[in-house]
This record gives C-alpha cells, structure tokens and sequence, in this order.
C-alpha cells in the first residue's frame, strides 16, 4: 500500500496531505486527552504502536505470486479510537520512507490515509456493527482488523487511480487494474492479520481484562478471566 | 475449543503465509513475490509511460541486506516491545492472585 516517493502528481500529493493532516492533528489531541485521564493507558498505547511496527515489516508471500504486508493499524483503532492511529501510522510510515525508501514524503499524505485513516475508520465502524448484532468479541474483532485492511489498499488503488486514469477506460479500468495488484494479493493477509489482532485480544482479554472493560470494548460478563 | 484456540490461530497464520510458496508456480526467468508497491509502479509506466517520479527519496538502503536489516530491527521493536507489556501484565496477574491467598509477593 505504499505508494512510492515522487509517484503522485503533486497536486494529488498536497490535497492528500492538506486531507490527512486535520486528522493526524486531532488524533494527537484526542490521544493526549485519553492519557491524560488514564495514565495508564501508556503502555497500552506503545503495544498498539508496536503492533503497527511488527505486522507492517512482515512481507509474506501471496497466492498471487507478489507478496505484500499487513498493516496492524485496527488493533490500535479498537483500543484508542479511530483517529488515534492516524498520528501512529505517520511515525511508522515516516520511519519506512526516510530509512527504507518505502513509501515517500511526497506521497506521505496518501499514505496516512489509507492505512491510518481509512483503516482504523472501517475497523471501528466494522467492530461496533459486529458487537450490534451481538456478533462474539473474537469474530468481531476478525472481521473489524480483516476488513480494515482491506480497504487500505482498495484506498490505494483508488488514489492511484485517481492520479492515472486509463487513456481507454478512466477511473473504474484504472481502479480495477491497480485492485488486481493489491486487493486480490491482500485477501489472505487480511485473514492473517485478522488472526493476529484475535490473538493479541485474547491475550488482553486474558490479562487485562478491566482495561478492556474500561474501553468499551468487552461486556462486563465476558470478561471472566 | 477455547482452550486451544491461541495455538489454532497461530496454526492458521502460518498455513496461510506458507500456502502461496506451494501453490504459485515458479518460473526461473521472473521473480515471483516481489512486493506489490512495486507491481503498482510498473502499472503506472504501463498506464502512463511519459510519467516522471518528480521528487527522489533522500537516502535509500544501500542494499537489500541493508534492508532486511532495517525491516527486521522494526519488526524487532514492535515485538519486544509486546513481549515486555503481556510478562509485566502475566506477572501483575500472579501477584494479585497470590497476595488474595494471603501469600507473600515474590
């Protein structure tokens, strides 16, 4: 889902930075808010961020012969909230541009938005929907972290698509053809992020069972130890 | 069911990322599972051969074990970072568990 340095018009390159900056700005303030009232949460904080760390330098292999990565940003957003990823996601993003080549910070804005604003939205919205239908909390949390990463990278091909349209086809041929690289690669390493974040919560859960409580995120009554 | 639930994900995750090796068919003349952001760059000069990158990274690795050595020193963070978090909150679990049996915390 990196789009490469200089690989954005700059136009597209500004209008997604002056989009994503707003947001990384107020996800500092709300995180500041929440650690302020729970210093506690600190520490939670770092394993959200340490998630986002692991799974985005894990590059496995896909069914379609190109492999990619997960980005482990809806682990965080059930814990924080959704925009409290979107300053995270910039440390991390910012970390592979300037130390890795991967990614850039022309296309840094664009890059924010799609993994540490779209995913943790749809993660979010996804997980509370779940919990609606009174889905189980581990199923919940799957389809919450699966579902946000995928549409991570549908975001990207849709911004790519955006800066290159087909000569032929526009928009929707540039889209599909940009989702045939990245979607189709994506679906098992959604699965496999989805499984990792049931597998951290169950440990949460197992653990720290009040903190999840105090989140919202459990149900008094399932969170027997 | 629950009980191994942990060890059955943890199964699962490792069929999956292994699977691929198996199933997609190598060929000696193209590299297979290259990265996809690079895929994407390819269909970018597809789409428009006249784009140029206007601006170039500050500082690239110098080579790929450069890299690999960068990927695996996040990777390494992130996951000693999760490893202290969950043997604090283990430990903070026993200890409250031995002290309301009235045993002394060691």
């Amino acid at each position: 889902m990196h789009i490469m340095e200089g690989f954005l018009p700059a136009g597209h390159a500004i209008g997604w930075s002056l989009v994503s900056a707003p947001i990384v700005a107020y996800g500092v303030y709300s995180l500041g808010k929440k650690v302020k009232k729970h210093p506690e949460y600190r520490m939670l904080l770092g394993v959200a961020a340490a998630f986002t760390f692991i799974l985005s330098a894990l590059k496995i292999p896909s069914v379609t012969g190109s492999s990619s990565h997960p980005t482990g940003t809806g682990f965080g957003a059930l814990l924080f909230g959704p925009t409290a990823m979107a300053p995270i996601g910039l440390v991390v993003l910012l970390f592979q541009a300037l130390l890795l080549a991967h990614g850039g910070i022309t296309t840094l804005g664009a890059n924010v938005f799609s993994m540490a604003i779209v995913g943790p939205f749809v993660a979010y919205g996804v997980f509370r929907l779940a919990r609606m239908v009174r889905s189980p909390f581990g199923m919940a949390i799957f389809l919450a972290t699966c579902s946000a990463n995928l549409m991570t990278y549908l975001t990207t091909s849709a911004q790519l698509a955006l800066a290159f349209p087909d000569p032929a086809g526009g928009f929707v041929a540039s889209f599909v053809k940009f989702a045939a690289i990245f979607a189709l690669t994506q679906l098992p390493l959604a699965i496999i992020e989805g499984l990792l974040s049931v597998l951290i919560f169950n440990a949460l859960a197992r653990f720290n069972p009040q903190e999840l409580r105090q989140m919202n995120l459990l149900q008094a009554r399932e969170a027997q130890p | 069911m629950k009980k191994h639930q942990n060890l059955l994900l943890i199964l699962a995750v490792i069929l999956l990322a292994l699977l691929p090796l198996g199933v997609v068919q190598t060929d000696k003349d193209v590299e297979t599972f290259t990265g996809a952001d690079g895929e994407a760059m390819v269909a970018i000069n597809q789409i428009a051969p006249d784009y140029e990158p206007w601006f170039n990274p500050f500082w690239e690795p110098p080579s790929g074990e450069i890299e690999s050595l960068l990927f695996a020193l996040q990777a390494a963070l992130g996951g000693g970072f999760i490893g202290y978090y969950l043997g604090v909150s283990i430990t903070r679990v026993r200890m409250r568990r031995a002290w309301q049996q009235g045993q002394p915390c060691t």
